[in-house]
């Protein structure tokens, strides 16, 4: 009985595999094997190459294609203004890259291309990548707060208007809700990305063991379970661009911090 | 859980691909894409502007062209009223001319008339007083036998005719 059932394992569809024997690949004795990780970093930078190049025509009257990719670039460029104004111009090539890396990413991460045998990879799923470019993003706030105000960017800890006897209070909590920043950027990415296409997996059991259990079973639990994926996925698609917005969002908002303070 | 699980034989490689794979997004898409992007989307705004505002030029050209052209045309029509009044003030006069004379010549005529009128009716009272001495003269004569004079005759009805 034990072999005929499905083996299901939701956080299977997170490991990670080394691709193609390069299982031992160093670079200055750290293991850099190219695994399906990689490789859907590598078809999230291709796929979002081709989108982009699509809006390149540079038409004075521009197509579909045109205007999506332009709309994007608006949409990025238009809150960077809103969260920082004039000086938020020149972080749009970083956050538009970072939006659409995360966004890409995401859902190419739901594509339903395991129908065909291949199954996709939303490495925005590893902590170690939403941790990455959390840091980055940290990195810049603090590279560019260090290098406009000096020094003074520590008055980022003591808000305007403190009173003099509170200073010792409110600076170590602002101090630590400043660190917690990148941990909170890359965590958020990670748990919606894993939440889901765990649930997604859970789900798929239901349907995939109650339909083996019988057609009783099938129809009291699988298509309930089927239907309630249908609606998921629908949200998955929405959380994906959230968390993309979301992460760009903050990003944005913790460079208004650097760029001009409170 | 593989991302805690894996962690120690996988962090260097992800760490690795990811910014290989982020780095390209962001030096090739980011830095070289984007901007070409915007560059077309701010030409097209300035391009839309630069219509709106040689549209808005030839609007107000064209007004100034409308008020000039108004201006004109009104002074055109004080001139016609102009020579309008002129040509009906000479017709005035000119018919006044015509008028006066034809009503001096009336007048004249008029007055020739009535002397004519006048001269008849003394002619005409002077004769009847004739007739009306020799009429009282001669009734006298037949009914009283008294041969009056004509000078007394003609005092006599004189008075009567002025009593009427």
């Amino acid at each position: 009985m034990a072999a005929e059932q499905a083996k299901v394992d939701p956080m299977y569809q997170f490991t990670i595999q080394a691709l193609g024997g390069s299982d031992n690949w160093e670079l200055a004795g750290y293991n850099i094997a190219f695994t399906n990780s990689a490789l859907w970093m590598l078809i999230t930078t291709v796929v979002l190459f081709l989108f982009v190049l699509g809006g390149m025509k540079r038409e004075l009257v521009p197509g579909r294609w045109q205007m999506m990719v332009e709309s994007f670039t608006g949409f990025i460029d238009n809150m960077l203004e809103a969260n920082i104004g004039k000086a938020g111009r020149k972080y749009v090539p970083y956050v538009f890259s970072l939006f659409m890396f995360i966004l890409f990413a995401n859902l190419l991460g739901l594509l339903p291309l395991g129908v065909i045998g291949v199954h996709p990879f939303t490495f925005t799923s590893h902590f170690t990548v939403t941790g990455i470019l959390a840091i980055i993003s940290f990195s810049i706030v603090l590279i560019v707060g260090f290098w406009r105000h000096g020094l003074h960017f520590f008055s980022l800890f003591v808000p305007h208007g403190t009173p003099l006897p509170m200073v010792p209070v409110i600076a170590p909590i602002e101090f630590i809700s400043f660190m917690v920043r990148p941990f909170s950027l890359g965590l958020r990415l990670f748990v919606a990305m894993m939440a889901g296409h765990v649930l997604l997996e859970v789900l798929s059991s239901f349907v995939i063991d109650g339909t083996n259990a019988g057609a009783g079973f099938g129809l009291l639990v699988g298509l309930p379970s089927f239907l309630l994926m249908i609606g998921i996925c629908a949200l998955e698609l929405l959380v994906a661009g959230i968390q993309a917005y979301v992460f760009a969002l903050l990003t944005s908002l913790y460079i208004n911090d650097a760029e001009n303070l409170h | 859980m593989p991302q805690i699980a894996q962690l120690a034989d996988t962090w260097s490689s992800q760490v690795f691909w990811l910014l290989v794979f982020f780095g390209i997004t962001f030096f090739v898409i980011g830095k070289g894409m984007v901007p070409k992007v915007m560059d077309t989307v701010a030409s097209r705004d300035g391009q839309i502007a630069a219509d709106l505002a040689a549209a808005k030029a030839a609007r107000d050209a064209a007004d100034e062209q409308e008020e000039a052209w108004r201006v004109k045309e009104n002074e055109n029509r004080a001139a016609a009223q102009a020579i309008v009044a002129k040509a009906k003030e000479a017709g005035a006069k000119k018919s006044e001319t015509k008028l006066k004379a034809a009503q001096t010549r009336i007048d004249k005529k008029l007055a020739d008339a009535e002397a004519r009128i006048a001269e008849a009716r003394t002619a005409a009272l002077a004769e009847v007083e004739a007739v009306a001495v020799e009429a009282a003269q001669d009734i006298v004569k037949t009914l009283a036998g008294v041969k009056v004079t004509k000078p007394v005759a003609t005092k006599a009805v004189k008075e009567q005719m002025a009593h009427g």
